[in-house]
């Protein structure tokens, strides 16, 4: 999703307002003889029919099985029962909240958090840059479900971490916030929070990074030259040019952070559920299945709705 | 003047700084529990759960298959990530091509069809290719998770080969056709090795998706399929065994030894000429 | 072996790239396609090549018409724009491509040989981006040369040097032209290098070709204003015609009284009548300049030659070049008149503000239609 589109650039007669015939064009490629106007759907046959099938198809199944009602022992009919959708958020009105709050906080902790590394990477590391690369995709190497576990004993009651937010009265201040309680870390928002922001972080490191690195350096020296501070340099150039990176770092960040349930399972509390649970708990041991589509057809609208208005806002829907 | 050349020197070195220190303590938070996974894979706890120190032990990784259906799991994601990847790569590569060489009608609902897959959260599309399945009665199990697997990787080998191929120069291949090269050995002697890097790339972020997949696997499995990702699951909620710190390092240090080496060699070719 | 366009066009949507074109191209020349960006001269080259297909007409090489065989069937290769060098294989496979898709099996002598031609011989082993660009450039040209094309196509080859290294090239394209002795085609939009190098030049503008013929007679003798102000400066200067007189033809300058005179056949325009309006030209190089205090003293150094045609001006700048020495004349019938003069006797009155008279013979002067636009092909148009 970084890659601009631009033309395609050969097989391709130029359009008629860009008459560049001088480079790469080839007139008698595919265009011209009818035989081969086919490929590029041949081409894509496999892929399209795989993803219409497996993926578009079931959101029509899913819409379907949203507005049904009955229950498993009986069958499930549809009835347009939309009320499946209004129960829904009667119920889970909570958790819906409790996602995108999460979500967005993790988000805004990964670009607080991402952007140093990402910009050490690319401005400041010289020769240990690939190294330093390496070891922000390093975690990746062992399961993530084994990592958000260790998390577990790194928060655990009693543990360093612990002690010292107690003794620096760290954990009063997140408790007046609501996101500890009882001087613990875990099973609180706070430890969901550092979760979801820690498996997610290198999806943010690594756009913000592709993005500055692309940055040209002489135009730091430029706008020092002009008289800019430090701090002005990065506010006016680099910040700006690193947009598409912190547009699609925040995406790929909050796209999977709102539906995430393993965070919450594995280090939150059932107060801390988010709309992902509750989809997996209808789905996998309720057998609920009109309220689990219900439900997650509502975390799509919000999503989709959500990322076009952002991105939108910030003018970049050519990244896609 | 400037804010920089203010104050006695150690504050001065720290604003310097300030950016690669606070990157540095990132990277702590990134890798901390890596550490904590290799520390606890020694590690002989008292119960059930491996949380807490207890004592020093390396019976975990003499014994590493110790466990009962851990090693089958395992045996199982390696399979589906690797059946995945190829299916996924040859189809992704496929629509690549076509998505960055050709001009064509619907080229718009291709790419939206392609992107989709990546702005939805993985609950939504397991949850939905799950109705899918029940409502078809189609049993869940091997082929459903390998479906599911084969369907999220396709987009991610299609962009990595698209951005590779759109940044092919089209001389290259125009320069073979010059150079009494046929269609088919330009393909095979310009065009496969030029795009060789964007689809290796796909293939190895297939089968890393593939490989640690949970949410959208556990969607699709059924009761008997237990891929490696949904054995740890189940352990969280039963006990979770050493040895599973002990494949978690394992892992780790076999793919840091594979990139190092990698990084080594390339180095050390590009120094010699 | 000699190349022949006959009506061969090419459109793209609704550009024409190419309109129809007529061209022959003698076996063992060395043919240069002229023009600015987009004027066609790489879609002529390419369609020889057969990496663009003609909307319309044929291409012959010797009797075989080759207009629709694909390019890997063509005895026909390419110097490529930015030498489209494979970055995945070293120098000696690149240079050994299309042998081994001809099949030949046992390429390392000629390989061998061929390297040493462009004197790359140490190099064998490295990949293109470790080479310089001259370096990429003559494993190009080793390339394209090893399978001994009928004619080998340069499109821009030298387009990514320095000026220095260009100069070095063009004689070493030249020199290994002329021992190898096959059709070069080259395309260009530097009139320097195609001078330089080629035995032949089709100046093109617009998808067609406004002039061609021998450097020397394009440069003394253009017929369009285009070719006048691409293939270096012209002066042009707007006249009406007085009169015929046998084989001379005596003007007058708009907004100027002396008369100018030219040569009939140095005239553009067919069947020139008095009072017909045409555009004189002279090239700067031409033109002498006199202090206007010394022309009218005809016992003084800088007199001007009996016949001589005349301006007067001021001049507006000079500048010192070492090799020349360049001024802009202001005239009444020009207000920017280019003239160069050897640096051999200096007159150091010459300087801004100075009263001058401009004088050239007749024989370098040329006219040219005056329906057309003065300015095509100058560096301002372009931009």
């Amino acid at each position: 999703m970084t890659a601009p589109s631009v033309p395609a650039p050969a097989g391709t007669a130029p359009p008629p307002d860009r008459p560049s015939p001088e480079t790469g064009s080839s007139g008698g490629g595919p265009e011209t003889r009818p035989r081969k106007r086919l490929t590029p759907y041949w081409l894509l046959l496999p892929a399209g029919l795989w993803l219409a099938v497996f993926f578009v198809a079931p959101f029509f199944y899913q819409a379907s099985t949203s507005v049904q009602s009955g229950s498993l022992e009986e069958g499930f009919r549809v009835t347009w029962a939309f009320s499946n959708y209004a129960d829904a958020l009667a119920t889970y009105g909570p958790h819906f909240l409790r996602s995108f709050l999460y979500a967005s906080i993790a988000t805004l902790l990964c670009l607080l958090i991402g952007y140093p590394l990402a910009y050490t990477i690319a401005f400041r590391a010289g020769r240990w840059r690939s190294l330093l690369l390496v070891m922000v995709i390093a975690p990746f190497f062992t399961s993530f479900l084994i990592r958000t576990l260790a998390w577990k004993t790194i928060l655990s009651d009693g543990g360093p971490v612990v002690g010292v937010l107690e003794s620096l009265h760290v954990l009063d201040v997140t408790a007046l916030l609501g996101l500890t309680g009882d001087d613990r870390l875990l099973a609180t928002p706070l430890a969901v929070v550092c979760g979801l922001t820690y498996n997610f972080l290198p999806f943010m490191i690594l756009p913000l990074y592709s993005s500055l690195e692309r940055i040209d350096l002489s135009l730091h020296e430029a706008a020092r030259d002009l008289y800019a501070e430090p701090a002005t340099v990065f506010r006016k150039v680099t910040f700006p040019l690193s947009m598409p990176g912190v547009v699609a770092g925040t995406l790929l960040t909050f796209i999977p952070a709102s539906g995430d349930y393993i965070n919450a399972q594995l280090l939150g509390s059932p107060n801390t559920q988010m709309v992902g649970n509750a989809i997996q708990k209808q789905f996998l041991n309720v057998l609920d299945y009109p309220a689990a589509a219900a439900m997650s057809f509502i975390l799509m609208a919000i999503i989709l709705v959500v990322v076009t208005l952002y991105m939108r806002r910030t003018g970049t829907e050519e990244l896609v | 003047m400037n804010a920089r050349t203010q104050g006695p020197a150690p504050v001065r070195w720290l604003r310097r700084n300030a950016v690669v220190l606070a990157g540095l303590a990132a990277l702590v938070y990134l890798l901390l529990p890596n550490v904590v996974v290799m520390l606890f894979s020694f590690n002989k706890p008292a119960g059930r759960f491996n949380y807490e120190w207890r004592e020093f032990s390396t019976g975990a990784w003499t014994d590493p298959c110790g466990v009962a259906d851990m090693c089958g799991s395992l045996g199982l994601s390696l399979q589906i990530a690797v059946l995945s990847t190829l299916v996924a790569t040859a189809f992704g590569t496929f629509a690549a091509f076509a998505l960055a060489r050709y001009r064509f009608r619907g080229k718009g609902t291709g790419n939206a069809l392609i992107f989709l897959p990546m702005a939805m959260p993985e609950v939504v599309m397991g949850a939905s290719l799950g109705t899918l399945f029940l409502n078809t009665r189609v049993d869940f199990g091997f082929v459903t998770i390998l479906i599911a697997h084969i369907m999220f990787c396709l987009s991610f080998v299609v962009v990595a080969v698209k951005a590779r191929v759109m940044s092919m120069d089209p001389r290259l291949e125009e320069a073979a056709r010059d150079l009494y090269a046929g269609p088919f050995q330009t393909f095979l002697r310009v065009t496969l090795p030029l795009a060789a890097p964007g689809i290796a790339a796909g293939a190895m972020l297939s089968f890393a998706l593939s490989f640690d997949d949970f949410i959208i696997t556990q969607f699709n499995a059924g009761p008997s399929t237990v891929t490696f990702p949904m054995f740890v699951w189940g352990a969280a909620q039963r006990g979770v065994p050493v040895q599973v710190n002990v494949i978690g390092t394992a892992m780790f240090l076999i793919a840091v030894a594979v990139v190092l080496v990698g990084q080594f060699t390339a180095s050390r070719r590009r120094s010699r000429s | 072996m000699t190349i022949t366009l006959s009506g061969v066009s090419k459109v793209f949507g609704g550009f024409t790239a190419v309109h129809p074109l007529d061209l022959t191209i003698p076996e063992g020349s060395f043919f240069a396609l002229l023009g600015a960006s987009g004027c066609g001269k790489t879609t002529t080259l390419r369609m020889i090549a057969g990496l663009e297909e003609p909307t319309d007409g044929t291409i012959r090489l010797g009797d075989d018409d080759i207009t629709r065989l694909p390019p890997h069937k063509r005895p026909v290769n390419t110097v490529f724009q930015n030498y489209a060098l494979f970055p995945h294989l070293d120098v000696a496979e690149n240079v050994a491509f299309g042998l081994r898709r001809r099949g030949i099996s046992s390429v390392r002598k000629q390989v061998e040989e061929t390297l040493e031609l462009v004197e790359l011989g140490p190099l064998a082993k490295r990949k293109p981006r470790q080479l310089s660009g001259g370096q990429q450039q003559r494993v190009a040209l080793a390339r394209a040369l090893i399978n001994r094309p009928r004619v080998l196509l340069l499109d821009e080859p030298l387009g990514a040097l320095d000026l220095k290294l260009r100069r070095q090239m063009q004689l070493e394209l030249k020199r290994i032209q002329t021992e190898v002795g096959i059709t070069f085609v080259h395309v260009t939009h530097d009139q320097e290098e195609a001078m330089t190098m080629a035995d032949t030049v089709a100046v093109m503008n617009r998808g067609r070709v406004v002039q061609l013929g021998a450097p020397d007679e394009l440069y003394e003798n253009p017929r369009s204003t285009f070719a006048a102000n691409f293939l270096g400066t012209s002066n042009l200067i707007e006249a009406e015609i007085l009169a015929v007189e046998g084989a001379e033809l005596r003007l007058k300058a708009v907004g100027a009284d002396s008369v100018l005179r030219l040569p009939v056949e140095r005239c553009a325009v067919e069947e020139p009548r008095a009072g017909g309006k045409v555009l004189v030209g002279v090239r700067p190089e031409k033109i002498s300049l006199t202090h206007a205090a010394d022309a009218e003293d005809s016992d003084a150094s800088g007199t001007i030659p009996e016949g001589s045609n005349v301006l007067t001006g001021r001049i507006r700048d000079a500048g010192y070049l070492g090799v020349s020495l360049q001024y802009v004349v202001d005239s009444p019938v020009c207000s920017e008149f280019s003239v160069y003069e050897p640096n051999v006797e200096r007159d150091t009155r010459l300087t801004r503000g100075t009263e001058v008279v401009l004088h050239w013979r007749p024989s370098h002067t040329f006219a040219l239609d005056a329906a057309q636009d003065a300015e095509a092909g100058t560096a301002e148009e372009a931009l």
